[in-house]
C-alpha cells in the first residue's frame, strides 16, 4: 500500500517506543563507559556510589538494547536509518499526517487540478508558491518560522493519471518532505474520496513540531483545513470568508 | 451606513458601520428595501446561542435591489429586485444537489467551530452567530450575499416587499416543517406556538391536505390570528391540561403529527417547564424543552414529530421511551430555504396565501433596538415587526390600529 501511495517504505513501521535509536558505535561506547561507570560505583559505596552504579547500568542496558530512553524524549537518533532511493524521510523520523475529504467532483477533475502544483498554494496554507520547472520537477516556497521562507525542490515519484500522485523533496532539503494524494471514487456517486499523506521531517524533530504546535501550526489540523480550501475550491469555486465585511464597533 | 448590531444579552444598537463590499467571485451586494425580525433573532437577543460577538450585524430576512454583483454572479443583474434564502449556500456540494441546502458543506467559515460543537457543520447563516459562520446580517441598509448566484429569488413588480419578503425564512419555515408531517388525507396535526412559524405552519398543513389543525399558545391575540387567518382550532395552554385536551378533541386517537415551532425557550406551566428555567438561567442546560415534550406525550403511536422551531444544545429531561414506545419519527433542522422560494412563490402569485397577513408593526429601521423589545415582550399584539431603511417614522402607528381592530 505504502509502495503504491508512491512514498516507499518510509511510511511503515513507526511508534514502537523500545525502537533501536543508538547507533553503533554509540552502543559500544556505552556499553564500556557504563561498566566502567559501574564497577567505580561499587568501589566506592555508599549512596553517590549506588548512583553511579544505577548510571553505569542504565548507559550499559542502553549499550545492549540500542535503545535510549532519554533521545525518545527529545526526539532524537543516532541509529542507522537505511535509506532506499524511494524515501526523502528516513522512516523512523519526522512526522506524518494522513487526512481524507471526499469531494463532489470527478477523479480526474481533481487529479488534473492538483497536478499543476501551481495550483497548491490556492488551498495549501503554509504554501507561498509552487514553480513548476518540467514534468516531474519543480521549486516549492513555503512559509517558516518568524516570517522566514523554507525552500526546496521537489520531484514526483509516482503517478497514475486520474488515480495517484507522490512526491518527494531531492536532496539538500532543509526540511526533507514526501507527499502523496490518491483519488478514489466514492460509493453511490458521493463524489470522489481524496486521500492525502504527507511526511516531513523538521529540523528539530519531534521538538521542532511540538514548538510548531504551540504557533498554531498543528500538522494534523493545517492539512484538515487545507483539504477543506481544496474541497471548497473545487466544489464552490471559492473559499467562504467573513474578512473584510461590514460590522459594528466592538465592546 | 446604518445597521442594526448586537451588543450584548438584551442589548442592540443601531450604529454606523462600514458598507459591505464584494468579497468573492459569487458576492452581491443588496440595497435593502424591507427587512424583518424573526421570533429565533430572540433566542440571539436572550443570550441563548453561544458565540455571537457585540458589533455583529443580525437580521436573516429581508429582501432588496441588486447594486453591485461578483464577476461570477451571471444571472442577477443592478437594479433586480429580489429576496435572499437566510441559509448560505454553495449550490453545488452533495447536499445542496440533494436540495438539502441548510447542510451546505461549503458556506461555513466556521465549520471547525461547528465540528467541534456537532459533529458535521450545516450551512452558514445570515446573522446567526459564529458557529454559522459569523455572517453579517440584513438588519441595516446594505447587505452582501455571498453565492447570490445560487441564494436569491426574483420577484415580480406586481407583488409588494411584504407580500414576498418571507419567502427568505418563515414560509418556507412553516411550510417544510409541515411538508416534514408527511400529511395524509384525514390527518389531524396539532403546532404548538402561534408565531409567525407556527402561522406558516397551520396555512401550510391546510395546504398540503390536513383534515383538521389544531394550535396551542397562550397569548389571546395569537390564538385568534391562528383561528381567523389560519382556520385552526385552538387551545390556550394555560388554562387546559394539553395532551388530555389534544386526546379529547381527536376521540382518544391523538394527532397524526406534530409541529414545534416555539423551540428552545418554551414557556409553561407544569414542572418539567419550571425545572427547565431553573437550570437554564445559570446555563445548566442551554434549551427548554417543554414544548417539544408536551408534543412527544401528545402525538400518536407512529407520528410525526417536526421541529421548525430551534434548537441551540443541550436538552434535558426528553422522555426517550415515549418516542420509542409509539414508533415516533422525528424530522427537523434547518429550512432547506432555496428548494421551497420558487413553489411557494407560485402559491403567492396563485392567491392561496397572502404572507403580509402576519405582519403587525411596520417601523423605520431606526427603531429596531425598541422594536426587538416589544416583540419579547409580545407586546402590542406584536406578531411581526418589519423594518424599512429609510421610511420616515409615524408619530402613532396607525398599522397597530389596524391589526388590532381586525381581529
Amino acid at each position: 500500500m505504502a509502495n503504491r501511495l508512491g512514498i516507499g517504505k518510509g511510511f511503515q513501521h513507526e511508534g514502537q517506543n523500545t525502537k533501536t535509536n543508538v547507533g553503533e558505535p554509540e552502543r559500544v561506547v556505552s556499553v564500556v563507559a557504563g561498566s566502567a561507570l559501574a564497577l567505580f560505583g561499587l568501589s566506592r559505596g555508599k549512596l553517590p556510589g549506588l548512583a553511579l552504579t544505577l548510571l553505569g547500568s542504565e548507559a550499559i542496558r542502553r549499550g545492549v538494547t540500542g535503545h535510549c530512553y532519554i533521545y525518545d524524549a527529545v526526539g532524537a537518533n543516532t541509529a542507522t536509518t537505511g535509506l532506499s532511493d524511494q524515501v526523502s524521510v528516513p522512516h523512523d523520523a519526522g512526522i506524518r499526517v494522513d487526512k481524507s475529504i471526499t469531494i463532489n467532483r470527478s477523479a480526474e477533475d481533481l487529479y488534473r487540478f492538483w497536478r499543476n502544483f501551481e495550483n497548491l498554494p490556492h488551498f495549501m496554507d503554509h504554501l507561498k508558491e509552487v514553480k513548476v520547472q518540467d514534468n516531474t520537477h519543480s521549486h516549492w516556497v513555503a512559509k517558516g518560522p518568524l516570517d522566514s521562507s523554507i525552500e526546496w525542490n521537489a520531484e514526483i515519484i509516482n503517478e497514475k493519471p486520474g488515480e495517484l500522485i507522490g512526491w518527494r523533496s531531492m536532496d539538500g532539503a532543509s526540511v526533507p518532505n514526501a507527499g502523496s494524494v490518491q483519488f478514489k471514487p466514492a460509493p453511490g456517486n458521493r463524489g470522489t474520496e481524496v486521500t492525502v499523506s504527507l511526511k516531513y521531517d523538521p529540523p528539530a524533530g519531534k521538538i521542532g513540531a511540538a514548538v510548531a504546535k504551540l504557533f498554531g501550526e498543528e500538522p494534523d489540523q493545517q492539512i484538515s483545513q487545507d483539504l477543506r480550501r481544496f474541497k471548497q475550491v473545487m466544489e464552490a469555486g471559492e473559499v467562504p470568508t467573513t474578512q473584510g465585511q461590514s460590522v459594528g464597533r466592538k465592546v | 451606513m446604518k445597521a442594526l448590531c448586537f451588543n450584548g444579552t438584551n442589548d442592540v444598537r443601531i450604529e454606523t458601520v462600514p458598507d459591505p463590499k464584494i468579497l468573492n467571485s459569487r458576492d452581491a451586494i443588496l440595497k435593502i428595501t424591507t427587512t424583518a425580525i424573526c421570533g429565533s433573532d430572540l433566542h440571539l437577543y436572550d443570550g441563548f446561542i453561544p458565540m455571537v460577538k457585540p458589533g455583529d450585524i443580525l437580521g436573516h430576512e429581508f429582501m432588496g435591489e441588486v447594486v453591485e454583483v461578483g464577476k461570477d454572479v451571471h444571472n442577477l443583474n443592478v437594479g433586480e429586485r429580489v429576496v435572499i434564502p437566510f441559509t448560505i449556500a454553495c449550490g453545488r456540494c452533495f447536499y445542496c444537489e440533494h436540495d438539502m441546502w441548510s447542510l451546505c458543506d461549503n458556506s461555513n467559515p466556521n465549520a471547525e467551530t461547528a465540528e467541534a460543537m456537532y459533529g458535521y457543520s450545516g450551512s452558514g447563516l445570515f446573522g446567526y452567530s459564529h458557529i454559522y459562520g459569523g455572517y453579517a446580517g440584513g438588519q441595516a441598509e446594505y447587505v452582501r450575499v455571498p453565492f447570490a448566484d445560487v441564494g436569491h429569488q426574483k420577484v415580480p413588480d406586481h407583488l409588494t416587499d411584504e407580500q414576498v419578503l418571507f419567502l427568505s425564512d418563515i414560509f418556507p419555515t412553516g411550510y417544510m416543517a409541515a411538508e416534514n408531517c408527511n400529511i395524509k388525507p384525514g390527518d389531524t396535526v396539532a403546532v404548538w406556538g402561534c408565531g409567525p412559524v407556527g402561522q406558516f405552519a397551520i396555512k401550510s398543513a391546510y395546504l398540503q391536505g390536513a383534515e383538521r389543525v389544531i394550535a396551542i399558545d397562550r397569548f389571546p391575540d395569537r390564538l385568534r390570528l391562528a383561528e381567523r387567518f389560519g382556520g385552526a382550532e385552538t387551545i390556550d395552554y394555560s388554562d387546559e391540561h394539553v395532551v388530555e385536551r389534544l386526546k379529547d378533541m381527536t376521540s382518544g386517537r391523538g394527532p397524526d403529527s406534530v409541529i414545534d415551532a416555539v423551540g428552545m425557550e418554551a414557556h409553561g406551566y407544569t414542572p418539567d417547564a419550571i425545572y427547565d428555567r431553573v437550570m437554564q438561567a445559570p446555563r445548566m442546560i442551554t434549551d427548554r424543552a417543554h414544548a417539544l415534550r408536551q408534543a412527544i406525550q401528545a402525538c400518536r403511536k407512529g407520528g410525526t414529530v417536526s421541529i421548525p422551531g430551534v434548537y441551540g444544545g443541550i436538552v434535558d429531561k426528553l422522555n426517550m421511551g415515549a418516542a420509542f414506545g409509539k414508533g415516533l419519527t422525528f424530522k427537523m433542522g434547518q429550512t432547506h430555504v432555496h428548494k421551497y422560494m420558487q413553489p411557494l412563490l407560485d402559491h403567492i402569485k396563485l392567491g392561496d396565501i397572502d404572507p403580509s397577513f402576519i405582519i403587525s408593526h411596520r417601523l423605520p429601521l431606526e427603531d429596531a433596538p425598541e422594536a426587538y423589545k416589544m416583540f419579547k415582550a409580545k407586546k402590542d399584539g406584536c406578531t411581526k415587526v418589519v423594518l424599512k431603511p429609510g421610511m420616515t417614522r409615524q408619530p402613532e402607528s396607525e398599522d397597530t390600529h389596524a391589526y388590532a381592530a381586525a381581529r
